[in-house]
């Protein structure tokens, strides 16, 4: 693997996740923390605006917030909760993030997502009763990743061949895919009466309580060791790998990598292909760690939150985990506090976050040009 | 099923989408996406029950429908116009607010997490027997009058004015438009709160005919509306043909579900599809508007 060039490194840390704009010059952070200031910012206004909109609800903040913290870091069930629900938002956001990187807007995650955990819940369906988890695991694991892709192979082949908005193909994807698993399960696949699938004979995944007893009851399985191999091999793959780099450069310019020898359209086709794959694979949380079987809507619209994941962690596998932990926190927090105010409430918040941090990106990167004295990009 | 029943249902479910169509070419025209299109509509839907329940007046609830989508898109137009923020991330911010804020004020105004208390809406007609006359009298609604008026318009308003004639030339050469003293941004904010509105009165029919509002009642409408406007090539007539061709596939749906010839679902693929088919470069591709997605002032 030869070096990379450094100039390019640096800007991929700080660009803003702009595919329609023309690409906007480097900005140089000139300390480390200061590529957190745009998320802390967006969290600060969604505190502000969460505080008004308990008030109006006639409690307390304070109480609120309290019950949130409790009811998620502060016991080992709500702990549990929240990796489980962080497991799904990491494979997500990691999908977008690498989207991102490439100046392509994976909208479809969602679909792909449903996609991936119908596929991993349809071969441990069909594998045999006695089959050892050591080659039922992987068997699910491979069908999520290439259900995931399967769902991003058309908006990825028109996305290279035509340029066809792949934001507008991957939305119009995930209605056609819901649709479609809604028919298949309901007509085909489904338990007597009940819109899910039979449910996988071999090959579970352990719950986490299996070795932390204490966290007896949650959700969280050992599902959350594959998001975190996938966002270390994520790392690799943008920043060690040859394919990452040319990724980087054609999200960065495209007419220049283009120039440069590197084949913009496959590219694209690639990156939409794997980032499928990597919200597929959120699929097996539910499935092989969870439920075992593939139900309507289990995804509870985590393919669109991976999204703000991918945002709020500025598209970096290390930030996306952290993010997807602040959502899945939020998520949980959201149920704990529903005695005292509704639990949408938290979807006000995580809505807010998204649009504080999408304003505050450049406008604090054009204060940051200002402040070096440059004009703006 | 009589021809002239099949019309009718069309357009009763074609008159949200002409509203968020309409909407769409104002904003997309612009060069601003309306890709909120369907939080707009959700907002509008949410306020004009609101409006309608508290002052017992369906005409106060339409006007709250058009506030509450000029709400919603006054967030979509300061965040992207003041603050340049992306327009592809706050599209879908703002369709996640509209969920929760309109459950979250839900549960505040009526104490239900899933839908309103009957709101007055417009009976002009009592619909008597099956006669023909019954059926037009159905549509006789302000709200499906004022959705067939807004195609027409929003084109007149693009075509023939000089406001129309600024926003297209923001919507393809901002810069150009700027350097012969166009506020790029007035004009810009503008077309946004018109989309708002328009949007939100597509919501306040949904909210008004149905007699209440209930979670989530947008149900995707507003992204079949932004797809009828790119299958409509950003042209408000080929749009609204668009519109009736998807709320067309619709009603046929409704009709074969009780026939069970096909499954339900594969007939709610169709606009979807038509959708990939037309951003695939079949129709219209080339006619994006230049500076869509870019503020470029």
């Amino acid at each position: 693997m030869s070096p990379e060039p450094r100039p390019l490194a640096s800007t991929a840390e700080s660009r803003v996740p702009d595919p329609g704009a023309p690409p906007t010059r480097e900005t140089r952070v000139p300390s480390a923390l200061l590529p957190f200031l745009p998320p802390l910012t967006a969290l600060l206004i969604a505190a502000v605006i969460g505080d008004l909109l308990i008030l109006a609800f006639g409690q307390s903040p304070r109480e609120v917030f309290a019950l949130l913290i409790d009811g998620t870091w502060g016991n080992a069930y709500g702990l549990g909760q929240v990796l489980y629900k962080a497991t799904t938002l990491v494979c997500t956001g990691l999908a977008v993030a690498l989207g991102i990187r490439s100046g392509l807007f994976n909208i479809g995650a969602e679909g792909q997502l449903a996609f991936g955990g119908f596929a991993a819940a349809i071969v441990g369906l069909w594998l045999p009763g006695g089959t050892p988890a050591l080659v039922a695991v992987p068997l699910c694991v491979f069908a999520s990743l290439a259900g995931g892709a399967a769902a991003a192979v058309v908006p990825g082949a028109l996305k290279a061949k035509f340029g066809a908005s792949e934001v507008i193909v991957t939305i119009m994807v995930n209605f056609i895919v819901v649709a479609f698993l809604n028919w298949i399960v309901a007509a085909h696949l489904s338990v007597a009466e009940q819109l899910h699938t039979g449910e996988i004979r071999a090959g579970a995944v352990p719950r986490l309580a299996a070795m932390i007893p204490s966290f007896h009851g949650s959700a969280a399985n050992f599902t959350i060791l594959i998001a975190i191999a996938a966002a270390i091999a994520t790392g690799w793959y943008l920043f060690r790998s040859r394919a990452g780099y040319e990724l980087r450069a054609v999200g960065l310019q495209p007419e220049a990598a283009e120039y440069g020898g590197v084949k913009v359209g496959s590219v694209w086709f690639r990156t939409l292909v794997l980032s499928g794959a990597l919200a597929g694979l959120g699929g097996v949380n539910y499935v092989l760690g969870y439920k075992q079987y593939y139900e309507e809507g289990f995804g509870a619209g985590s393919g669109y939150l991976g999204i703000a994941v991918a945002l709020v962690g500025r598209n970096h596998p290390v930030g996306v985990v952290l993010a997807a932990l602040l959502f899945a926190t939020l998520s949980q927090g959201g149920l704990a506090v529903n005695a005292l105010v509704p639990k949408q409430l938290v979807d006000v918040l995580t809505a807010i976050v998204i649009i504080a941090v999408a304003t505050a990106v450049p406008e604090v990167q054009r204060m940051l040009h200002a402040a070096a004295g440059r004009k703006p990009a | 099923m009589s021809v002239l029943a099949f019309l009718v249902q069309t357009l009763r479910i074609a008159t949200p989408y002409l509203f968020a169509a309409s909407g769409g070419v104002l904003s997309e025209r612009a060069g601003i996406i309306a890709l909120t299109l369907e939080g707009w509509m959700l907002t509008g839907a949410f306020s004009a029950a609101l409006g309608s329940y508290y002052s017992g007046s369906p005409w106060i609830g339409i006007l709250a429908g058009a506030a509450g989508g000029v709400l919603a898109a006054a967030i979509h137009a300061l965040a992207s116009i003041r603050y340049r923020a992306d327009q592809v991330v706050l599209g879908i911010a703002i369709n996640l607010l509209a969920v929760g804020i309109t459950r979250f004020f839900l549960r505040l105004a009526f104490d239900s997490s899933s839908n309103s208390p009957r709101v007055p809406g417009f009976d002009w007609f009592a619909a008597t027997g099956d006669g023909a006359g019954s059926l037009l009298a159905s549509l006789a609604s302000p709200l499906v009058l004022l959705g067939l008026a807004s195609i027409p318009t929003v084109w007149w308003i693009l075509y023939r004015t000089p406001y129309g004639l600024r926003l297209r030339a923001v919507g393809e050469k901002p810069e150009a438009a700027a350097s012969v003293g166009v506020s790029v941004a007035r004009v810009r904010w503008i077309a946004v709160l018109g989309a708002g509105a328009l949007a939100g009165l597509g919501g306040a029919y949904l909210a008004i005919e149905q007699h209440q509002f209930t979670d989530s009642m947008t149900a995707g409408r507003g992204f079949i509306a932004l797809a009828a406007v790119i299958f409509g090539g950003w042209e408000p007539g080929r749009a609204a043909v668009a519109c009736l061709v998807f709320a067309a596939a619709e009603t046929l749906q409704i009709q074969l579900q009780g026939l069970q010839v096909i499954p339900s679902q594969f007939v709610a693929m169709i606009p979807y599809i038509l959708t990939i088919i037309a951003v695939a470069g079949m129709m219209g591709r080339s006619r994006q508007p230049a500076a869509l997605g870019r503020i470029g002032d």
